[in-house]
């Protein structure tokens, strides 16, 4: 049982984590609030992933005389990619909040669907 | 903040030793860890750095927009343009082992050509994206 | 044992850090705590022996997307967000339910660092031991990203070109206003 908790509990924490992350994102109105969330929700997600490629006793994934195990290299190699992307297409999100901001002068979401709602 | 003495002395001691770590981390990523992705980031953190302590006009001198918009296609053109060349030589898309005359060789210098791809891409990318921002900020 | 220590220690870190960036209400606090996250996430990436991953949340979280954060904040002149009176019951419901059933999906999982999980013993096998005959290179994530898996790569560096003309197309003006004489940068 204590072994089970000892090795689930990362992923427990990484779980609550990334429902916060989705709770910012869900539950307040400012656009930029908005897109923090989103990052933290990733952040969890790719720590999640990376935990997976954690071996006990093992080194970094460079080949070295004198070591035999080493962690998983494929989940961090896609997780390497995912955090250039991540930040790529956060930009673009942003990009979108600038226009926004000038179009409707705010970025507040209840507001921006009251002024739709006035059109 | 230009005018501040500690950031700009600072600044100017720490950004050749970020851009130095950037190319080590491009060009050594074969044996320590680093590779195009990594070494894209860093390089173009030293240039925001320069960008806060010394203002933008003076970092888009040395970069101008249309230098990064060429590089950032040069990059992605550089990969996929690797494949190709293993293309024309016979094998799969790709496939760098056709690239000299061991696999090996050829594996390895796929792996430099594109990883420089990724890093020209990843390093104009981040620093267009960043100039576009800083011009907002000005004047309107 | 004490890898593990730290790692909770630091997740425990993340909770709170997580957990600010939801209830303040100043963005440009919430910008720089994000800051601060990405770099204890990099802390966190380099106790679970992934240098190359920690090295790049360390520039591009505490760096690039931080600094990203800042400007559009400048850009925007927004400083605050509206308080909410009350809490959200419908989104809490949905996290809640989404995370109990993320939870259940942890009981199939095996234990953190377990060498026989399926993860390990599959493809991820091959690579490391095939990874340096085959292609030349000790370090296997650089073999895996550029030669075992070049086309995942490729459509990567598409997507982060792709955004970069994204950004470019929505924010560029069409005639710089170009001033001389005033230094730009704030």
């Amino acid at each position: 049982m204590i072994e089970y908790i000892l090795g689930h509990i990362n992923y427990w924490i990484i779980i609550v984590l990334m429902m916060i992350g989705l709770y910012t994102m869900m539950s307040r109105p400012n656009l930029i609030k908005k897109m923090v969330g989103l990052s933290v929700f990733q952040t969890g997600v790719i720590l999640l992933y990376i935990s997976m490629a954690k071996v006990t006793g093992g080194t970094a994934p460079i080949v070295a005389e004198g070591f035999t195990t080493y962690s998983n290299p494929l989940p961090q190699v896609l997780m390497l990619t995912a955090i250039v992307v991540g930040v790529a297409t956060t930009a673009l999100g942003f990009a979108l909040i600038v226009r926004i901001k000038e179009a409707y002068g705010t970025i507040e979401e209840d507001e921006l669907e009251m002024m739709d709602n006035e059109e | 903040m230009a005018d501040n003495l500690i950031l700009r002395v600072m600044s100017k001691a720490l950004i050749p030793v970020i851009i130095l770590f950037a190319l080590y981390v491009q060009f050594h990523g074969d044996y320590s860890p680093g590779g195009g992705f990594q070494a894209g980031v860093i390089f173009s953190s030293a240039i925001l750095l320069y960008v806060m302590v010394f203002g933008l006009d003076a970092a888009a001198k040395v970069l101008p927009d249309k230098a990064l918009i060429f590089t950032a296609s040069f990059g992605v053109l550089l990969y996929a343009g690797t494949g190709v060349v293993s293309l024309f030589l016979g094998g799969q898309y790709l496939n760098y082992s056709l690239l000299a005359n061991t696999a090996m060789a050829g594996q390895h210098i796929g792996i430099i050509v594109i990883e420089l791809g990724v890093g020209l891409t990843v390093a104009s990318v981040m620093l267009l994206i960043f100039f576009t921002f800083a011009r907002r900020t000005r004047v309107e | 044992m004490i890898s593990l220590t730290i790692d909770i220690v630091l997740l425990i870190f993340l909770l709170v850090m997580a957990f600010a960036i939801l209830r303040v209400h100043h963005l440009l606090a919430v910008a720089m705590m994000f800051g601060l996250y990405s770099l204890l996430v990099a802390g966190l990436f380099m106790v679970l022996d992934a240098p190359d991953v920690a090295f790049t949340e360390a520039a591009v979280g505490t760096g690039i997307a931080t600094v990203l954060m800042l400007a559009t904040l400048a850009v925007t002149r927004v400083t605050h967000e509206k308080e909410l009176k009350k809490t959200n019951k419908r989104a809490l419901f949905i996290v809640v339910v989404t995370g109990g059933l993320l939870l259940y999906g942890t009981h199939d999982m095996s234990n953190l660092g377990d060498n026989m999980a399926p993860a390990h013993t599959e493809v991820a096998k091959r690579y490391i031991e095939k990874g340096q005959e085959e292609t030349g290179v000790p370090n296997l994530v650089t073999a895996v990203l550029a030669s075992y898996r070049g086309f995942d790569t490729l459509g990567e560096v598409t997507v982060v070109f792709t955004a970069g003309i994204g950004v470019l197309l929505l924010l560029r003006r069409k005639q710089k206003p170009r001033i001389k004489g005033i230094q730009g940068g704030r």
